[in-house]
């Protein structure tokens, strides 16, 4: 394949005799220990270098699922194009979703640096084999939706991916790097669409409020689950993939909507938030992790419909994909011919 | 759902993801379901068995931001050919006027050095300080020098 020059498979002997192993288990070892010096000095990981299976599969899991993320959460948002309430508002819903489509095409070519093909990624979204984050499987009920969406869910977003800028590998934080630049227009366009509901009339007063009383919590859940709960993130902290646990960040992002939720007029529908003074961190009421594991494991309002279009998206583009390939096809020919003619 | 229907109806439906969905995808490869029987007797340079399966090269993405500065590289995209790849590069690379100029270059077309080679490739400047302008202290404090 063509990205083969980009990407280091490492060659394995078909029968390996004793020689060969040896030669095997003396490239590990000098790899494991060049790849612990990088992590060591903070240093990062290039597609070529050799890596920990189980570093490569953490990342394939995670850049994967993060690129199924930005695609199937273009559609609450898409859904609303058609009934923004100005032509503005249409542009720039428009614009927003175009960026969600650009961020899972940087991430799907960051995940293929480690050894999957696109194709393969696609089509285990598509069956139904692949996790995204849960907070697409939520219904957009209102306009209002899409300033909760932009202020709370791509808030929480850019929180979690400031940091992964800085992760070890350096594809994904170069990918990270171009989306949270294009990130925070997103979040300050949800936070103006709340802000002038919020100075409009009650009932549009009301609709902000609501949408942001439905979104806050799916919202703490994007950090993912707690600390102590949380498995793979110790692993993931040591490979310097992840900077900050689960807790550390949504503990840093309620501290962060408390600030602006006033600005807004509106308030967080949580009356246990609170800075504690000794442990100098803010805190949240009680989260409901058995719902966020049922909306995991594709049990969510949303989720066949979310499924459901998508597959119903890729088979309608069919057509445009085979169209190009047979124009392709044909320039080449051409282009050949007058080679040959020339 | 129609693209745009009744925006965000909850699917009445939910349950028919069975459960599978929880895998996780970094497992060896399963049964891709390529279900879009559509075949067409296209065939791009290459042989894979099912046309409209066959995957796109790779392209590598080079943009210049503004006239006078090299160009760099942005990242990477598929394409079927030269011309796609250069409008896709657009349309991903240079969204926000990131560009005035764009390269784009097949993948397998660069020819990169092998990372493992790294201390023997790139030895020879090593110990070669006075390369450098700062080797050359003895002219410290003398103007314009």
């Amino acid at each position: 394949m063509a990205a083969q020059n980009l990407q280091s498979v490492p060659d394995q002997p078909a029968v390996p005799g004793r020689d060969e192993a040896d030669e095997q288990a003396r490239l590990e070892a000098e790899g494991q220990a060049y790849f612990d010096k990088v992590m060591a000095e903070d240093s990062r990981i290039e597609p070529k270098d050799w890596m920990p299976a189980a570093y490569r599969k953490t990342l394939l899991r995670q850049i994967s699922q993060h690129a199924h993320s930005e695609i199937i959460g273009m559609q609450p948002e898409a859904n609303w194009i058609s009934r923004a309430p100005s032509l503005k508002r249409k542009a720039i819903l428009m614009a927003k979703v175009q960026d969600e489509a650009g961020h899972g095409l940087y991430l799907y070519s960051a995940a293929e640096t480690l050894g999957q093909s696109r194709d393969k990624m696609m089509d285990d979204l598509i069956a139904g084999k692949a996790r995204y984050s849960s907070i697409f499987n939520y219904p957009a009920l209102t306009w209002a939706d899409m300033g909760a969406i932009g202020w709370l869910v791509d808030g929480a977003a850019i929180c979690n991916q400031v940091p992964l800028c800085r992760a070890s590998y350096g594809p994904y934080g170069r990918a990270m790097v171009r989306i949270c630049k294009e990130e925070s227009f997103h979040q300050r366009q949800g936070f103006e669409i709340l802000l002038e509901l919020s100075n409009g009339t009650p009932a549009q007063k009301q609709m902000a409020q609501d949408a942001v009383n439905r979104w806050y919590a799916p919202a703490l859940m994007m950090f993912g689950p707690p600390d102590d709960d949380s498995p793979n993130s110790k692993q993931s902290m040591a490979w310097n993939i992840k900077r900050f646990s689960n807790d550390e960040l949504r503990s840093r992002f309620v501290g962060m909507m408390v600030e602006q939720v006033r600005v807004l007029g509106l308030t967080l529908p949580d009356s246990e938030v609170r800075f504690n003074e000794e442990t100098k961190k803010w805190e949240h009421g009680p989260l409901d992790w058995e719902e966020f594991k049922e909306v995991l494991a594709g049990r969510g309002p949303c989720n066949a419909q979310r499924l459901e279009r998508r597959r119903e998206a890729h088979d309608d583009g069919a057509w445009v994909r085979e169209a190009a390939a047979a124009y392709a096809a044909k320039q080449a020919r051409k282009h050949a011919e007058k080679e040959f003619a020339a | 759902m129609s693209p745009h229907g009744n925006p965000e109806v909850p699917a009445s439906s939910a349950g028919d993801v069975e459960s599978s969905a929880a895998k996780v995808p970094a497992g060896p490869a399963g049964p891709a379901s390529a279900d879009s029987g559509s075949t067409s007797s296209v065939s791009t340079s290459s042989t894979s068995p099912t046309p409209d399966r066959s995957v796109w090269p790779l392209w590598e993405v080079f943009v210049r931001s503004s006239r006078g500065l090299s160009h760099v590289h942005a990242g990477s995209l598929h394409a079927p050919d030269a011309a796609m790849a250069l409008r896709n590069a657009r349309d991903l690379y240079t969204r926000r006027n990131e560009g005035v100029s764009i390269w784009v270059v097949p993948a397998d077309a660069i020819a990169a050095s092998d990372p493992d080679a790294k201390g023997s490739f790139f030895e020879s400047p090593q110990g070669k300080d006075y390369r450098h302008a700062t080797y050359y202290t003895k002219s410290e404090g003398v103007k314009h020098l």
